[in-house]
């Protein structure tokens, strides 16, 4: 199927039926029950569910493949989402010119980025490509603040051009949308207990995230794939192989700069505003975690990793000791004390704590992430299997 | 006809002279030996060869191109292959994979950007990698990682990958050394065999009996300078050579 093998073809398929029925999917519990916080069905979290899953993708081709640790990814996710807001202000509301410019410009600084910190491998490189992006945070904070409305961030005025659109109508400004497609605009679904929310900001993401998912499964599979693979393998040998890893690491990078361009592009047309803080470290180390904790070099991983993050950062980051107090109504006011306050610096703002838990336990247990997790499952299915169909039972799949 | 010729190549590590005024040439479609005592320079030779190392004067001369200043990758393509003393492989890699890589570089050349072509759609490399590891004897492992090989296993592999690109000249820096007997006369048989495809190769070796079954022409480096160059059994009696090679001993 469209020029995937027949492993790669039924992942695809999985991830496009996941995607298409994630609102369903992640609001498993009652509107009014006690658990209906931690249904994560609204369009807000969906969509960056899938743009983080775009970003930590595009990350994954760069680190997953030649092994290069980049620092400073998020400096592209941020010139991506200025480009997108720039674009809203003096084009069109219309998202697609929004997206296309901010890959165009990604691509663009990463080009230039990549070309100087790939002088240098290792720990070296890593570190220029965090001196990049802590700089382009910096002169976006307070040097460009004529282009990146520093501190306040960029945002949309009433005064704003929009030469192929209209500056305002009925004097608040336009909406983001697809060819007329509201990206706010969204369908409730009631059903018994149940209210499931299907928004077309959401689809949006979720048709460019299988196309950036498509692409990255063909980069995977083809020689320019098998080449990156081999810098992380062995770069001196490729050097007196014939073939100069030079260009093949470049290439990797501004393909993932443009990814993360692409990422940044869909924050605008999902919300049109971009801040500096966008650029910061935190932010491009959050992507390693993801790329890390959901399996660098797979294909999946990275989404995972990042809906991993995402779910904590906001459903865990929303849990309260009031809430906690309800859940433990039922115990003695002293244990639900005690328990709370055991609890209490994991959840609300201590989910980075959760987090880190979770990563360290990750790393040190199964290195390769969660997806090593799912192969060793699937292992133990199939060692079930081969005992009780004798040796003839079917090999798991290699890890990819 | 000469396919490489050295000419006066000096190369010094802070105060050690390495290589002293080094003159050599090898003819095209031969054996040449190099050998000499622990720390006579001919590793360092070799890659003042292969662009790994810059000579401090001197030329190398691969045909009519000057190979000095070129990379690595540069003097690979034009065809020059090298085998090193510890194998250099792709580890994380399979063994075809191994093999389809320097087939893809000799066919593609140093960089070719096809995002949408697929490895495994590509009959011409794949096959070519087939019959590759069928001719060294390690086409059941294909589908094996390439660390988990054994020693032998590498060095047979590293050669296959230098094998699949056609190479003109083949450098081999001691392409036997940890091996068992068996391994090391299989390998011996192997290089006889490509000797039939007409590579020329430049073997540095410690291991006498495979430079006396294998070399045409055999020189012999001691502290950066040749000090004898011929016929095998010529160097054998060279007393000169037993001096400075065996401390005195005969071979």
């Amino acid at each position: 199927m469209l020029g995937l093998n027949k492993k790669d073809s039924s992942l695809f398929l999985l991830v496009l039926l996941l995607v298409i029925f994630a609102p369903f999917l992640l609001n498993p519990f009652p509107e009014n029950s006690e658990l209906a916080q931690f249904n994560a069905g609204y369009p807000d979290l969906m969509q960056r569910f899938l743009i983080f899953g775009i970003f930590a993708i595009g990350f994954n081709i760069l680190f997953g493949l030649t092994g290069y640790l980049s620092f400073g990814h998020a400096a592209f996710l941020g010139v991506g989402s200025y480009a997108g807001v720039w674009m809203m202000k003096l084009l069109t509301m219309n998202v697609l010119p929004a997206i296309i410019i901010s890959v165009i410009f990604a691509g663009l600084f990463s080009l230039l980025v990549g070309y100087i910190s790939l002088r240098r491998s290792g720990i070296y490189f890593s570190i220029l490509t965090l001196a990049f992006a802590q700089m382009s945070f910096s002169l976006a904070y307070s040097v460009l603040t004529p282009i990146t409305a520093g501190e306040t961030g960029l945002q949309l005025a009433l005064d704003d051009p929009r030469i192929l659109g209209v500056s305002q109508v009925d004097g608040t400004i336009p909406l983001a949308h697809f060819f007329g497609l509201n990206m706010r605009e969204s369908y409730e679904l009631a059903m018994g207990g149940w209210l499931f929310t299907f928004n077309a900001g959401y689809y949006l993401c979720a048709v460019i995230m299988m196309i950036a998912f498509y692409v990255a499964i063909r980069i995977f599979r083809s020689p320019f794939g098998m080449m990156l693979r081999a810098v992380k393998s062995n770069q001196q040998r490729m050097n007196f192989t014939g073939l100069n890893s030079r260009p093949y690491t470049l290439a990797a990078f501004v393909i993932s700069g443009m990814y993360a361009g692409l990422a940044g592009g869909l924050m605008v047309a999902m919300d049109p505003l971009a801040g500096a803080e966008r650029m910061q470290w935190t932010a491009s180390g959050e992507v390693v975690l993801m790329t890390i904790l959901g399996g660098a070099g797979t294909l999946i991983g990275p989404v995972l990793g990042a809906g991993f993050i995402k779910y904590l950062e906001n459903i865990f980051s929303k849990i309260n000791d009031n809430i906690l107090y309800e859940w433990f109504s039922a115990l003695p006011t002293a244990v639900a004390d005690v328990l709370v306050f055991v609890i209490h610096p994991f959840i609300g703002k201590g989910w980075h704590l959760t987090l880190g838990i979770m990563f360290m336990l990750i790393v040190i247990f199964l290195p390769g992430g969660i997806m090593e997790g799912f192969q060793r499952i699937g292992k133990m299915f199939s060692r079930k299997k081969k005992t009780a169909t004798g040796p003839s039972g079917a090999a798991p799949a290699p890890a990819e | 006809m000469e396919i490489l010729r050295v000419e006066g190549v000096n190369k010094s590590f802070g105060g050690l002279k390495a290589l002293n005024n080094v003159n050599f040439s090898v003819q095209e479609g031969t054996v040449h030996a190099i050998i000499g005592p622990n720390g006579a320079g001919k590793s360092t030779f070799l890659n003042c060869m292969i662009g790994r190392l810059a000579p401090d004067t001197g030329t190398v001369m691969f045909g009519d191109i000057s190979l000095t200043g070129m990379k690595p990758h540069e003097i690979n393509q034009v065809g020059v292959s090298r085998v090193f003393q510890t194998p250099e492989i792709f580890g994380d890699l399979t063994l075809l994979e191994n093999i389809m890589i320097p087939a893809f570089a000799k066919r593609d050349g140093d960089f070719a950007l096809h995002p949408f072509r697929r490895v495994d759609h590509d009959a011409e490399i794949h096959d070519k990698a087939l019959h590759m590891l069928e001719d060294v004897n390690l086409a059941e492992k294909k589908d094996m990682v390439a660390s988990s090989l054994s020693r032998g296993d590498k060095r047979r592999l590293e050669l296959a990958m230098c094998l699949s690109q056609d190479p003109k000249l083949l450098l081999l820096d001691e392409p036997t050394a940890g091996m068992s007997r068996a391994d090391t006369n299989n390998t011996i048989d192997l290089l006889q065999r490509i000797g039939d495809r007409g590579i020329t190769k430049v073997v540095i070796e410690h291991d006498m009996h495979v430079v006396f079954s294998l070399a045409e022409k055999v020189t012999v480096l001691a502290q950066g300078t040749i000090i004898a160059e011929g016929k095998p059994e010529d160097i054998k009696g060279d007393p000169r050579v037993q001096e400075a090679y065996l401390g005195g001993a005969h071979l």
